[in-house]
């Protein structure tokens, strides 16, 4: 955190100062350990294990938040007779199809409920007909439970025997990690929970980048919910996003399979009306019970007048999905030819995307690109200045992309928000004007789409009318009209009959409201701009309400009726943020309620509720259907309602827990260029001794694009390189200071190597891993040239949410540059037949 | 005629009559986390060119040293400790990442400004010292008369360069770039009276939560250069961060120079005499 | 003994060759200019002349040196702004200042016939400040953090000063008649001055054995401390001896002892630079200090 988020990392300095215990785990030892109380250096890819064993640590100790387990969380809920466990089928959950390499969550379910709905994930797995189950109405009824969670079918015992075996003993033999301190970590959490105290997890695509991503979260979502720090302060879990607003782009999505809010794109095989659509996705109970409200309003804001009752409000208008469009797959797509167009704006995938060799094919392959930077980056360069090129393998002559290079003005340069990880909303205003041809991306869109519209104008072809009805009024000003972008957050906010709305429940679902997007509804209440707020910290509640506004309805803190016990008293004094006030009949305290702010927590829920008030008072998970917390996901994963431990795609070693080896239902796209290194155990394996993981520098962003064109940064870490332990070092002879080259099955690289202890040898599975550290920023362009790290990462994919396992892979490394021109092809196919890698192979 | 050392206020001594305090820097390095925020705002505000892009395989110091060009520096060191309890990798050692901001130290008693012939260097009313670059002409003298190793000539230039502790913004009531810019508030810029106050503070607390090593640096207005008006907070040696242990201002021993220097005029004008008034016997 | 990454603590002095060849001149120059009014008040003229023209040739080369070493030559005036007791460049400048124009100024009255009395007016404050220009070059380096250097305090005013006695005589005894008064007036002086300059250099290495620690190592303060020596021995060994009887003999041996006398100077200053570029130089001596106070 302190060092790809040093801004956010005086927060965590000031609860050091306060007295709060700081614990790093990572593989290597960086500016964070350097500030944390306790570093604990684990193998990359083994995460699971060392969270699952936390989890068994709790549970066989006795260690929970047992009233706030036993009420808010799913732990007593009987899950039904069909689930059979990994402990059961030796690594798989039930419901596998091995051809398809897929699940069906239909044996996860709860007992008693046909489909509960989750309030996040793969949501349309509870709607029937996408899955081919018969009915489509989910959640009726209360799931049958066990309150003294003694049933070995609630989920509570079920959870005890999943993790039962991820011991100290084999949170070592897995992830290197020392029993003395894996149980001192484990102690440190949970003597730091409970009713007086709560603990904070903090993460980033350490965690994400791999083939079992979500499910690192899940296990930790699991210790949280185990040990009651989730809704209550000072707990919870954070995800520390690469870019400024990240959030926001999930939220106002640049996701292929959500709308606005986390609405469910329309499958194109899915509900006919607008009517199946809610009637298949609205949920029975909790704050998902009102889609209607929040689709029509988004439909009204899209298309204004031309939405009316009578049309379905413009339904047909949406965009269907009919199959994976997430990023590798549209640029396995390019590269077979089946996208021919390919918009590239403040991402620079051939340095920050897997398998640059990949990236370029696909480039190569396009009709056209657009690229909008800053500066020329990599991925608008790459048809002249690439790796391929070098060796031979791609020749400009014959690329054909058309290539447009548009600049971008700095956030520096234009009015805007951020959403960051809190989702909290941060009007910036325009300190100068954009220079030269410059320009938002919020004007760049706004005309496109103005032009198209213009250029579309006598078209009578019905299939032109969703663009031709589109409101696109927004005003503009200046000599280079540039869009009002208050006006689109007002729009996104959302308006009705007397002006703008105040939040979320005031749309309806009869026209009337226009909204752009339900959680931000409110963000301009009052005719304001909320996200501009600035009243400083020292002049308002230390919960500080008056700083810009967060989603939804500027709720700090989600779930946050888990702050007080099932009556509506607070934990404790000390942890005191919400509380039913019976005087005035209603919940108050700190924050906004993340609740009906007037039910009683006796409240009952009476035959025939539905929405939220089909939860009882004492059910702070407000978006799920049974207001609980999950600690075991019937549905909203693809790859398992539990987390279990299985080694990256590419590993040196076997899984000690299971006979299955990795995820099964991890995506691969083999094909030439983006082969794997072969797993532990397997013939060839060898070839790849060394663990690698990709990571970043405080010095740099991401792909480059915004620090290696500038020379105060690049003056700071001006080369790429690679950090080994001196044992590596030692190993194969490389020297503080001079060149390695790193080696997978897709690409080799070059780097200056780094010395450091801060990189430790670990004892996995009784021998002795190495790890391999390598910073991805660096590409071929600005003023510090170097190979890029992701020419290594291979395309596989997490099934969840299709992010690539870039931070676990095998490698091997060897002291000197890397071949140039067509010896490099040379070398990678030479490891190819080393590690026995055919044209068939996985 | 040379006056040392006194242990007063220095804008006071070097003549300013306004009731200015002294200002400064504490510079806490147990809360540094290596950002380098400070070495980018500092060349931003004050336009100090880049220091050229080589690769040192110095842990993630590619700066190296204050210089010319270089008015703040962030310091890292790597080390193996024994570790607490022999919990942690590699046989009961564990890795000490430290990391520290060196910035020039505007000593009491400065010796740059004391050797600077031209003028160039002064004392400003805050107390601080700063280089006018348009009077500079690049005598060099400054450049190894500090005892830090700060002052160097700007090639390409001539002239010599170093922290001005923003006499710009600090003048007009506003904080040091660096400072702004420090995200854990590791560099703090104030009356160095309060500095100075809040820093015992900090050392106890420090010392009694388990960083016996820590302590001051620069805080005392007894050691060799009088205190310094930009003082800092580490956890080791300090020599472990590239920083002279003792340092002591050369002009201390200025007056003993010159007197030795008259005693080498003396035996000149001897020996001369001498060897003429030898031939007369 | 810990540093960081070996790098030093020190900036290096700045200083290009000119700043030790001025040390050469002005050294010399300011010898020659006392020696030129000893010869002058003791009666003889001929030294006197000779030595003054000596004065005033090495006083005339000396600004543009110290001129042509600034990063701004152009500002080489910002120097007389101000005069500063704490900085012995400031003093120098000033002692410059005088003395310069008097050497030039003296030996000019000398070579024309003109102005003669202005001239012994001039020469005497030639001779008066010689001294001066003799040793405050030593306090100039002295007065700085460098280890070689600055422990050296109490020494280097006493090596310049040798080193700038046997400048004069060796220019003395190179340009005078080997049988007359004047070559045995700069004999002398030329004894004095290797002798002052010889236990000067051995008293300060054996007393700050580490901060010294260039003058004896493998580097190029070495190779120059060694060659200095060499040269100095050598020529003033010629220049007693054979010197005393045959011209060329003493012409070669002041030629030496001069080459010697550059290349000592030209040794400190790189000492200096050496010194500065060793972190343990510059650690040791305060680790110690403080050690010793614990």
């Amino acid at each position: 955190m302190a060092e790809c988020h040093p801004v956010g990392f005086q927060w965590v300095m000031e609860a050091k100062a306060r007295g709060a215990t700081v614990i790093h785990v990572d593989p290597r030892f960086t500016r964070t350990s350097a500030l944390a109380d306790i570093h604990v250096p684990i193998r990359a890819g083994s995460d699971i294990a060392f969270l699952g064993g936390i989890v068994n640590h709790i549970l066989a100790n006795g260690r929970e938040f047992r009233e706030y387990v036993a009420a808010y969380t799913n732990a007593a809920t009987l899950v039904g007779d069909g689930f059979a466990d990994t402990e059961d089928l030796d690594g798989l959950f039930s419901g596998f199809d091995a051809d398809n390499k897929t699940y069906d969550p239909a044996t996860w379910q709860y007992a008693g409920m046909t489909t509960a709905t989750a309030a996040a994930g793969h949501r349309e797995q509870a709607m029937g007909e996408a899955h081919g189950h018969g009915s489509k109405h989910q959640g009726a009824g209360r799931p049958d439970s066990d309150p003294s969670l003694e049933d070995p079918r609630c989920v509570f015992q079920i959870l005890k025997r999943h993790f039962s075996r991820y011991t100290p003993e084999m949170v070592e033999e897995i992830c290197g990690v020392p029993p003395e301190l894996f149980t001192r970590v484990a102690e440190a959490l949970c003597a730091n929970s409970g009713r007086e105290r709560t603990s904070a997890f903090v993460y980033s695509v350490g965690w994400t980048q791999h083939t079992v991503g979500v499910q690192y979260i899940r296990t930790a979502s699991i210790i949280q919910l185990l040990l009651g720090n989730i809704g209550r302060p000072g707990g919870g879990i954070l995800a520390l996003r690469g870019h400024a607003s990240i959030q926001g782009s999930t939220d106002i999505p640049t996701l292929f399979n959500i709308l606005p809010g986390y609405l469910p794109m329309v499958p194109a095989r899915g509900p006919a009306d607008l009517a199946a659509y809610i009637d298949a996705y609205n949920a029975p109970a909790g704050f998902w019970g009102h889609m209607d409200a929040y689709l029509v309003s988004m439909l009204k804001a899209w298309w204004g007048d031309a939405a009316t009752a009578d049309n379905d409000y413009c339904f047909d208008y949406l965009p269907r999905i009919d199959a994976d469009h997430s990023h590798y797959r549209s640029t396995l797509d390019m590269a077979d030819g089946r996208v021919k167009g390919f918009f590239v704006v403040g991402e620079n995938p051939v340095v920050g995307s897997a398998n640059g060799r990949l990236q370029c094919q696909a480039l190569a392959n396009l009709d056209w690109l657009v690229v909008r930077d800053l500066v020329e980056i990599e991925t608008a360069a790459f048809w002249y200045d690439s790796p391929e090129i070098d060796s031979g393998e791609a020749r400009t002559a014959d690329i054909g992309t058309e290539v447009f290079f548009l600049p971008a003005a700095a956030h520096t340069e234009k009015d805007g928000s951020f959403t960051n990880t809190q989702r909290l909303l941060q009007w910036h205003h325009a300190a100068v004007e954009p220079a030269g041809d410059c320009r938002s991306d919020l004007w760049f869109y706004f005309h496109l789409g103005r032009i198209i519209k213009d250029k579309l104008a006598h078209s009578t072809e019905a299939r032109d009318r969703p663009v031709l009805d589109l409101t696109w009024d927004y005003p503009t000003h200046g000599p280079t009209a540039e869009p009002d972008a208050e006006a689109v957050l007002r729009e996104i906010s959302g308006w009705g009959p007397h002006g703008a709305v105040d939040g979320y429940a005031d749309l309806k679902a009869d026209g009337s409201t226009a909204c752009g997007c339900w959680i931000y509804s409110g963000s301009y209440a009052g005719e304001a701009n909320q996200a501009a707020r600035r009243r400083p910290g020292s002049e308002q509640s230390w919960v500080a309400p008056e700083w810009g506004w967060a989603w939804p309805a500027n709720r700090r803190m989600l779930y946050n009726r888990a702050s007080a016990d099932p009556e509506g008293r607070p934990w404790s004094a000390r942890k005191a943020y919400l509380w039913w006030d019976e005087d005035s009949g209603r919940w108050t305290g700190e924050d906004v309620a993340d609740f009906v702010a007037t039910m009683r927590p006796d409240y009952r829920p009476p035959e025939g509720a539905s929405a939220e008030d089909a939860l009882r008072g004492d059910e702070p998970f407000v978006m799920q259907t049974d207001g609980r917390g999950w600690l075991f996901a019937p549905t909203g994963l693809v790859d398992g309602p539990l987390p279990a431990h299985y080694e990256p795609h590419e590993s040196p070693f076997t899984n000690s827990l299971y006979g299955q080896e990795c995820n099964p239902a991890r995506l691969i796209h083999s094909r030439r260029g983006n082969r794997s290194n072969p797993g532990g155990g397997r013939p060839g394996a060898d070839a790849f001794p060394y663990v690698v993981s990709t990571y970043r520098l405080t010095e740099h962003h991401t792909a480059g694009g915004m620090s290696r064109f500038l020379a105060y940064l690049c003056e700071l870490q001006p080369a790429m390189f690679c950090e080994v332990s001196p044992e590596l070092a030692a190993e194969r002879g490389l020297v503080n200071g001079g060149w390695a080259t790193v080696v997978t099955s897709r690409s080799a690289i070059e780097a200056r190597v780094l010395v450091t202890e801060r990189m430790p040898a670990l004892r996995v599975q009784g021998r002795t891993v190495h790890q391999v550290g390598l910073p991805y920023h660096w590409g071929r362009r600005g003023l510090s040239p170097g190979d890029s790290a992701n020419d290594l990462a291979g395309v596989v994919l997490d099934p969840n949410v299709h992010i690539q396992e870039s931070k676990a892979a095998s490698c091997d490394i060897r002291p000197g540059r890397r071949p140039r021109g067509p010896d490099l092809t040379r070398l990678v196919d030479e490891y190819l037949g080393r590690a026995g890698i055919t044209s068939e192979g996985p | 005629m040379i006056a040392r050392p006194s242990p007063g206020d220095p804008a006071t001594d070097a003549g300013w009559t306004t009731d200015q305090p002294r200002l400064g820097f504490f510079t806490d390095t147990s809360l540094c986390i290596g950002c380098k925020a400070c070495e980018v705002a500092c060349k931003e505000w004050n336009g100090v060119p880049d220091d050229g892009f080589d690769f040192s395989g110095t842990s993630y110091d590619n700066t190296g040293a204050l210089g010319a060009d270089t008015w703040r520096h962030v310091t890292f060191t790597e080390k193996l400790v024994p570790a607490p309890g022999g919990i942690g990798s590699g046989g009961g050692d564990e890795v000490r990442w430290l990391m520290s901001s060196d910035v020039c130290k505007h000593c009491t008693h400065a010796a740059c400004l004391d050797v600077c012939p031209t003028g160039a260097l002064f004392r400003t009313e805050h107390g601080t010292v700063v280089v006018q670059d348009d009077v500079c002409n690049g005598c060099g003298y400054c450049v190894p008369a500090c005892p830090f190793g700060v002052i160097d000539q700007r090639r390409g230039d001539g002239r010599v360069w170093k922290c001005t502790l923003c006499y710009d913004r600090i003048g007009a009531g506003m904080t040091p770039a660096c400072a702004q810019a420090c995200p854990t508030e590791s560099i703090k810029f104030g009356r160095l009276d309060q500095l100075r106050a809040s820093a015992d503070g900090r050392v106890t607390t420090l010392r009694a939560g388990g960083a016996p090593d820590a302590r001051l640096y620069g805080a005392d207005t007894t050691d060799g250069v009088g205190g310094m008006g930009a003082f800092f907070l580490l956890l080791d040696d300090p020599e472990t961060y590239g920083l002279p242990p003792d340092p002591v201002v050369t002009t201390r021993d200025l007056a003993s120079m010159w007197r030795t220097a008259g005693a080498a005029a003396v035996a000149v004008v001897a020996s001369v005499a001498g060897a003429v008034l030898a031939g007369r016997r | 003994m810990r540093t960081y990454y070996g790098r030093p603590v020190l900036k290096a002095p700045v200083w290009k060759w000119p700043i030790p060849v001025y040390f050469f001149t002005g050294g010399m120059a300011g010898a020659s200019a006392s020696l030129a009014l000893a010869a002058r008040l003791s009666g003889d003229g001929a030294l006197a002349r000779r030595s003054l023209g000596v004065a005033a040739l090495a006083a005339a080369a000396s600004p543009p040196l110290l001129i042509a070493d600034l990063g701004r030559p152009e500002r080489f005036l910002n120097m007389l702004r101000v005069a500063k007791a704490t900085s012995p460049m400031s003093v120098g400048t000033w002692v410059v200042s005088a003395f310069v124009p008097a050497a030039i100024g003296a030996a000019a009255c000398e070579r024309t016939g003109r102005l003669r009395r202005v001239g012994r007016v001039l020469e005497a404050v030639a001779g008066a400040l010689g001294p001066v220009m003799c040793t405050y070059t030593g306090v100039l380096v002295a007065d700085t953090a460098v280890p070689a250097w600055h422990e050296a305090h109490r020494e280097l005013p006493f090596v310049f000063a040798g080193s700038a006695m046997a400048s004069a005589g060796a220019a003395a005894v190179a340009l005078s008649p080997v049988d007359g008064t004047g070559a045995a007036i700069a004999r002398r002086l030329l004894a004095a001055g290797v002798v002052v300059e010889g236990a000067a250099s051995q008293v300060m290495e054996r007393a700050h054995p580490h901060a010294c620690a260039p003058y004896r190592g493998a580097g190029r303060a070495a190779v120059l401390a060694t060659t200095a020596r060499a040269l100095t021995v050598a020529g003033t060994a010629v220049a007693l001896t054979l010197g005393r009887r045959r011209r060329p003999a003493a012409t070669a041996g002041g030629a030496l002892v001069l080459v010697g006398a550059l290349c000592e100077r030209l040794c400190v200053s790189e000492a200096g630079v050496e010194s500065a570029r060793d972190p343990r130089a510059t650690i040791g001596p305060q680790r110690r200090r403080l050690d010793q106070a614990r």
